[in-house]
């Protein structure tokens, strides 16, 4: 249990052509198999997007070679930010079917 | 748990099937999925048998949300969910959204279990998003 605690990390984003429609979409669908607050941001300062939001993930509009920072808040809050952080990793492969 | 289904009408079969072929490429087969476009004709238009046809195909116990195209597909759509049975009318809404994003956007939310009014307002969040 880490309730209560915030996990953090960070991921270069290397997808060519940045968190566009379907990374964004895949990474959605991820999050959301997490009971975790989970948020992302193109800043270390923020501002922190709401990760379970597919429509505000693509707002970001987020372009290649951005460096992602990841965090989360709750029961599998450790988790879900090293999911997020591999999907970014694997170039958005191998994501929730 | 069932997830919402999304109906997708467009008044060219074309844009619907894409539409819909782009929701099954980026979201995958967990949400119930249907397309209806053209009139039965074989021209531009959209038909309420069409509709009411693809609200079954897609139909969920978490209820359908449709996206619509331009005015006829609404207004039809409309009439499609008059004629629907008691208990299905109030479990299928029409979302104020871009056809295309509006239909990726509320599958990724149905995808992961949130109810119809979430599903639908994730759709139209798109136009409260600021530039």
């Amino acid at each position: 249990m880490n309730n209560g605690t915030m996990v953090e990390d960070s991921v270069l984003l290397l997808h060519a052509a940045g968190l566009h429609a379907r990374p964004a979409v895949t990474l959605t669908k991820l999050a959301k198999t997490f009971s975790a607050r989970v948020q992302i941001a193109a800043a270390a300062t923020g501002p922190w997007v709401d990760a379970k939001s597919v429509v505000k993930v693509m707002g970001m509009k987020t372009p290649a070679r951005t460096q992602l920072y990841v965090r989360a808040e709750g029961d599998d809050a450790a988790a879900a930010v090293a999911a997020v952080v591999k999907l970014v990793n694997d170039d958005f492969i191998g994501g929730p079917e | 748990m069932s997830n919402v289904g999304i109906v997708i009408v467009s008044h060219s079969p074309d844009v619907a099937k894409g539409a819909a072929d782009m929701v099954r490429q980026m979201v995958g087969t967990g949400v119930p999925l249907a397309w209806t476009g053209g009139n039965p004709d074989g021209g531009l238009g959209t038909s309420v048998e069409g509709i009411l046809g693809a609200i079954d195909a897609a139909w969920s116990e978490a209820g359908v949300a449709i996206l619509v195209d331009l005015g006829g597909a609404e207004t039809n759509s409309e009439m499609a969910i008059e004629m629907l049975p008691d208990e299905r009318r109030s479990r299928v809404v029409i979302c104020d959204a871009p056809v295309v994003e509006g239909a990726v956007m509320a599958a990724t939310e149905a995808w992961g279990g949130s109810d119809l009014a979430t599903v639908k307002h994730t759709a139209e969040e798109l136009n409260e998003r600021p530039e």
